[in-house]
């Protein structure tokens, strides 16, 4: 991963003096309240619903093991012993005080991590692949462009105060697990006929309110002029982008409201005035960051593949882990190893300080000290010798953190919702907990094959309730919570927003309905077909009758 | 006024704003776009003088004034709030792309911790707000020292690493 240089860690140091300096004058009454939100938001800092929230850079989801050894001090020590991981690939702390943030900010600096741009109008987290670097359908490893684009985002002097928020996400691979489509800028790792390195740009994605898929701007942009044409986009963006209404501040809003066309105009112009210049990438300075995501060192892998298979015959608990859990590498005598933040009686996305500290040592024992954070809200070891799988396994049920439940309905993906967000509408992780125990039974849920169930508590979307198999909204009516369902959303080749079932149904109802949902489906669908295969062969009218005709409100 | 040029306390700012009266103040003068366009003639005494500014709102279009630069020494740009970005990409713009070599004044709601990023545009003179205290400001430049991009600002201030040039030592490889 990218190893810090001495002036990477002076700007972090140096960001963390000044935004001590800017909390000294705000507790003292010299830096009104208006004022110190601007610079708290662009240092991670949130008031939440009933505490202060620090929403921590975990740049493209890459960790170390002592960074998340120093998150889980910072969980002890200045909050209530556990921590978030979030669809952006970041980790929240959700009580933290805020004269203690500075020095929450300084134990981070000591591990090269910060909080900056995590929030306020800025440009955000890069995130990518969880799979980057080790995917068998790897076509670029995307790891060493987004930490550029990191660069050249943080604290850039022209845009510190765009119209709203502004998301990048780079894939890498043929399946994009980046969702990069639903996201202000995604771009697409190709390579053109003549083995040219670049991206296909995509601009204008995004959930919430007005959920759109991002549009194409350019089908190839050669690697050298990644910045200077998402100068031109941001540029462009801050110039024109409405600043008049929050809710259509987005840059989606612009290219809708402009056209593809006439926005990729406006864009190309900027770019043609800057392509070459200062910010044209060399070959020198990629080849540079590359070096630091080499894949480590593979000697020969310890024999001991013969030894997984006969555990995987013997034992169907480990067995059903490998199969969920793991995935191929692309080296042979590996595999990538999803840790489960999924355990059914948790909080989908949680982890605790001791749990934390165990899984830095996995991750140093077994996957060469770095972990990625997944946007489905998991732990990634990517580099585990297949010999050392069954000692993985071992440890992480040990810890609570080996339920053979990715990529099922157990794998939710779910924002923090009524419990910590001042913005959501309704409860969710009590949802998840409940759907989990009707579902507790390991084999229904294996049997149900793949579904991604995603619950967010209000619109602003943060678990992409839009894209999911099943989507799940928390709403607020005659001042209770509801919750809206949708069916048949997806990510990866073809972005689809998933269409409403019916009306919002009542707490009380939403589990019997998601159990309905799975019925019809094990009811109608073909031998081996998945559940998104199947919504899309018989549609969703058919789950809207049966559905609402049981349902009694 | 509070203002600041070059990192240092401006004493004695010639500069006004013009109020809308008929007859402009006599002496340099900050005028909207908008008189401009319409009074452009009546304007050339000030001109000739080297007294005519212009002050461009957020909206305002760089570009509409690039061929007509060299006719004012000084360019005020107005944030409304300071929380405005345009501003900022106006700057960049009339300094990188138009080559603007005058006075770019930042006007409006100015704080002490936008200082920084409005010299890295090239701003060189700011008009802070009124609650600010211009001599305590003036630390705001010494927060950051190391800028990831490549600068832009006309003063030739110390500290400005790039950070990414010092990427050619090969780092260790942890295996």
């Amino acid at each position: 991963m990218y190893q810090y240089n001495d002036a990477d860690r002076r700007l972090v140091s140096e960001r963390v003096a000044q935004f001590k300096g800017q909390t000294e004058r705000y507790l003292a009454g010299r830096l009104n309240e208006n004022e110190f939100r601007q610079y708290r938001l662009r240092n991670g800092l949130y008031e939440q619903r009933h505490a202060p929230m620090l929403r921590v850079a975990i740049p493209y989801g890459v960790l170390s093991s002592g960074q998340l050894r120093a998150l889980a001090y910072i969980a002890r020590e200045y909050d209530k012993g556990y921590a978030h991981f979030t669809t952006r690939q970041n980790i929240q702390f959700n009580w933290p005080r805020i004269e203690q943030v500075p020095d929450i900010l300084q134990t981070l600096a000591n591990v090269d991590m910060h909080a900056i741009q995590t929030s306020g109008n800025v440009v955000r987290n890069i995130t990518t692949d969880h799979l980057a670097g080790v995917a068998a359908d790897e076509v670029v490893d995307p790891r060493p462009y987004c930490e550029i684009l990191r660069q050249w985002s943080t604290l850039h002097p022209e845009f510190n105060w765009l119209p709203r928020k502004f998301k990048i996400a780079i894939s890498g691979a043929r399946e994009d697990r980046a969702a990069i489509r639903l996201h202000d800028i995604g771009l697409q790792m190709i390579r053109n006929e003549s083995g040219r390195v670049g991206f296909r740009v995509y601009v204008g994605g995004g959930l919430g309110r007005t959920p759109m898929i991002g549009k194409l701007l350019t089908s190839f942009l050669g690697e050298h002029d990644l910045l200077s044409y998402v100068e031109a986009i941001l540029r462009v963006y801050n110039l024109n982008g409405r600043r008049d209404n929050l809710y259509k501040a987005r840059i989606k809003i612009l290219v809708d409201a402009l056209g593809v066309d006439q926005f990729r105009q406006q864009v190309e112009e900027e770019w043609r005035q800057i392509k070459d210049g200062e910010l044209r990438l060399e070959r020198s300075r990629i080849d540079g960051m590359k070096i630091h995501f080499m894949s480590p060192q593979h000697g020969a892998p310890k024999s001991g593949i013969a030894r997984v298979q006969l555990t995987r015959n013997n034992n169907p608990v480990f067995n059903a882990w490998y199969e969920h859990n793991t995935v191929a590498h692309k080296r042979v005598g590996y595999r990538i190893v999803t840790i489960s933040l999924k355990a059914p009686t948790g909080a989908p996305g949680d982890l605790t300080a001791d749990q934390m500290d165990a899984v830095a040592q996995l991750a140093d024992q077994y996957s060469g000290g770095e972990l990625r954070v997944s946007h489905e809200q998991n732990l990634v070891l990517a580099d585990v010798m297949q010999a050392d799988l069954i000692e993985l396994w071992r440890a992480l049920r040990a810890y609570g953190l080996a339920a053979a439940n990715i990529g099922t309905l157990g794998d939710m993906i779910c924002c923090p919702g009524l419990d910590y967000c001042a913005q959501a509408h309704a409860g969710t992780v009590d949802i998840a907990q409940q759907i989990n125990a009707r579902f507790k039974n390991v084999d229904t849920l294996h049997a149900l094959g793949n579904i991604r169930l995603n619950i967010s508590g209000c619109i602003n979307s943060c678990g992409h309730h839009h894209v999911g198999d099943i989507g799940i909204l928390g709403v607020r009516k005659q001042d209770k919570p509801w919750y809206q369902i949708m069916l048949g959303g997806s990510i990866g080749a073809d972005v689809v927003l998933g269409k409403r079932l019916g009306p919002a149904v009542s707490e009380e109802a939403i589990v019997d309905i998601v159990e309905r949902i799975t019925q019809i489906y094990l009811e109608y669908r073909d031998e081996g077909e998945s559940f998104a295969r199947t919504i899309r062969r018989i549609g969703i009218r058919l789950f809207k009758e049966k559905v609402y005709e049981d349902h009694t409100k | 006024m509070k203002i600041i040029q070059n990192r240092q306390i401006l004493e004695n700012d010639l500069w006004q704003h013009d109020n809308g009266d008929a007859n402009l103040p006599s002496g340099p003068v900050f005028i909207s776009l908008t008189r401009w366009r319409a009074q452009r003639e009546a304007l050339l005494p000030y001109v000739r003088q080297g007294w005519l500014g212009i002050r461009l709102e957020a909206e305002d279009d760089v570009s509409r004034i690039a061929g007509v630069l060299g006719i004012f020494p000084a360019i005020a740009l107005v944030f409304s709030v300071f929380t405005e970005g345009r501003g900022y990409s106006q700057a960049r713009l009339l300094r990188k792309r138009y080559g603007y070599q005058g006075q770019i004044r930042a006007t409006g709601d100015i704080r002490r911790d936008q200082l920084a990023f409005l010299e890295r545009v090239g701003v060189d003179t700011v008009e802070l707000a009124e609650d600010q205290d211009v001599e305590s400001s003036l630390g705001a430049y010494g927060d950051i020292s190391v800028q990831y991009q490549p600068a832009s600002s006309q003063s030739d201030q110390a500290c400005s690493h790039v950070a990414h040039l010092q990427n050619t030592k090969h780092p260790t490889v942890h295996l």
